[in-house]
């Protein structure tokens, strides 16, 4: 088998028994990736990067001093603050901008001797479900099943594509509605959000402060669980990063889950959801039931309302976050015509920087919060959040242990078929992953199956605050029932 | 609610960013459409409900208030697109 095909475990394992070194591995995914350009999955490439981190990996192994990371080539979302390298969360206003220190998330990754590989597109500031906001233009899904390029999802799609095209072993992303989940769910792959808390904010480009977890993106659970332990970890430099300590979640995986509740959340089932998503989702629940658990029907009677809550609430804080790309400090200044101000230098700047979906959200963000409007959206919006979290504390406290759910509401679709389409009929993708951030809770994208068409499907296990260990455990329960082998053909 | 062109020319000014007046209808559309899709929060009673503040109960960590940081003016300077004599430069604010 190709190198860029491995498991982090399995890459890890060949690399502590000498059988493969990281300069291998590293160069075969630099290969793969060269020849993956019609992808458009990097949006930079930092292969002398790459090639010394991965020689130093080697000295590190061979010197016996080797935790699980060690050697393993990654990707790395466009949004994690990289020290001299391109850094521009997909945006136009931030072209140009190397950042002069390195995100805790990153930094963890290399402290632990991972390899970086380049960086990856995604949606602007992390804005989209479909890749297509991105200014190095839309990912394509390696996934094929006619003529038409398919979305691999946003908006972590770079990532999504990389993966699961082995132009990488795994990637980083990043989760605010369900920008891990959802594009793990349309490639095939693992994508695991963290409890808010659980990793550092510092040095990933802000977008909704409240909502922003990052995560792994891997092939299997078990390279999730490796790779959550090296990208965790309690920070100083951001205040929400939460006093816990990180616990080994590979050794959770015990593959033992008799005797736990399983919640199946009625207000899921959507009217008008597709057959083969229902009949997912069964598959689903009757696997987890043969493995010993207790299927259990539960309510979440506030789920309608998290969609709305969430574009209220994340528009708002990003219209404050981004309200610091203004030409002054890094990134884009307009050209400014003869007696322009400081005013018109913001707002032209601005206007050229911000792509249109940025743009809607920021102004939607602005309206919500002027005076007149914040307790009729902004402050309600947060009492409704209050309450769609007391719908999964009151599931919890009767003993569930995890909820099984679809990811998404249908499998990939075309690059450009959502383009006329209302904004919000785009917003309606994160429908079942949207409640997970407004609670703050663990989330993971098992791949499960393949639709009549031949696209992967993905179903989403939701955990108890700080017990990604177990929500892990039930994930690779999950992952070794449905047996998911498939991959894509290669086109590119 | 729904959003009629000065108001999208008014909410884009308060966001600082320049829209052209052709494009003021289309903006006040997608925005009214948005908005009529948050107004189904009215329906849920929050009657009691406290604003969420912090999702999980934690008390924002404190302290020293003592300097920790700085000392590398040209790292701050470095990716500013005009950045003289040590300072951020900007069109002339004050007549």
């Amino acid at each position: 088998m190709s190198l860029n095909k491995l498991t982090i475990a399995d890459a890890r394992d060949a690399l502590r028994k000498g059988e493969t070194t990281s300069v291998a591995l590293t160069e075969a995914c630099l290969a793969a990736i060269d020849g993956a350009d019609a992808l458009n999955a990097f949006c930079a490439k930092t292969p002398e990067i790459a090639l010394a981190q991965a020689a130093a990996a080697d000295a590190r192994i061979k010197a016996g001093d080797a935790p699980a990371m060690c050697g393993i080539p990654l990707g790395i979302k466009d949004l994690f603050a990289t020290k001299g390298v391109a850094t521009q969360a997909a945006s136009n206003i931030l072209k140009g901008f190397k950042p002069e220190y390195e995100s805790t998330v990153t930094q963890n990754l290399w402290d632990a001797g991972a390899v970086m590989l380049g960086k990856l597109s995604m949606d602007e500031f992390a804005m989209g479900s479909s890749n297509e906001t991105a200014c190095y233009g839309p990912v394509v899904n390696p996934w094929k099943i006619d003529d038409r390029a398919l979305t691999p999802g946003g908006s972590s799609g770079g990532s999504a594509s990389a993966v699961a095209a082995d132009l990488c072993l795994a990637a980083t992303g990043t989760d605010t509605g369900g920008s891990i989940r959802q594009p793990a769910a349309f490639t095939g792959i693992v994508g695991i959000k963290p409890t808010y808390g659980r990793v550092s904010r510092w040095g990933v480009v802000a977008f909704a402060s409240s909502l922003d977890q990052a995560g792994p993106m891997t092939k299997s659970v078990r390279d999730a669980a490796i790779m959550l332990g090296a990208m965790a970890s309690v920070d100083a430099k951001d205040s929400t990063s939460a006093d816990i300590p990180v616990p080994d979640f590979e050794a959770a995986l015990t593959g033992d889950i008799r005797g736990k509740k399983i919640g199946i959340p009625r207000e899921y089932r959507l009217d008008g959801m597709p057959a083969e998503i229902e009949k997912l989702w069964d598959d689903g629940i009757a696997m987890l039931r043969d493995a010993g658990a207790e299927i259990v029907d539960i309510t979440l009677p506030h789920t309608k309302y998290a969609l709305p809550a969430y574009y209220v609430i994340a528009p708002a804080e990003a219209s404050s976050n981004l309200a610091r790309y203004d030409g002054v400090r890094y990134g884009h200044r307009a050209k400014l015509a003869a007696g322009d101000g400081i005013n018109e230098m913001y707002e032209k700047t601005r206007a050229e920087g911000f792509g249109p979906e940025v743009q809607r959200r920021i102004m939607i963000g602005t309206y919500v919060l002027s005076a007149g409007f914040y307790d009729a959206y902004y402050n309600r919006a947060r009492r409704v959040r209050a309450l769609i979290k007391r719908d999964f504390d009151l599931a919890f406290a009767d003993g569930i242990d995890a909820i099984l759910t679809p990811a998404t509401p249908s499998s990939a679709f075309g690059l450009g078929e959502m383009q006329d389409a209302d904004p919000v009929a785009m917003y309606l993708n994160d429908v079942f992953t949207v409640t997970v951030n407004l609670a703050g809770l663990p989330g993971i994208s098992v791949p499960v199956g393949l639709d009549s068409k031949g696209l992967p499907l993905g179903l989403q296990l939701i955990g108890r605050p700080w017990a990604e260990g177990d929500l892990l455990n039930h994930a690779y329960v999950l992952e070794k029932a449905a047996g998911f082998s498939a991959k894509p053909a290669k086109w590119w | 609610m729904s959003i009629d062109i000065d108001t999208a020319r008014k909410v884009a000014h308060l966001a600082r960013i320049a829209v052209a007046e052709d494009d003021l209808p289309k903006l006040a559309g997608q925005l009214s459409g948005i908005l009529t899709f948050m107004e189904q929060l009215n329906e849920v009673d929050v009657e009691g409900i406290e604003p969420m503040t912090s999702v999980t109960p934690m008390r924002l960590k404190r302290r020293a208030d003592v300097v920790t940081d700085g000392g590398y003016q040209d790292k701050i300077l470095k990716n500013a697109p005009d950045a003289r004599e040590g300072f951020f430069a900007v069109p002339k604010v004050v007549e």
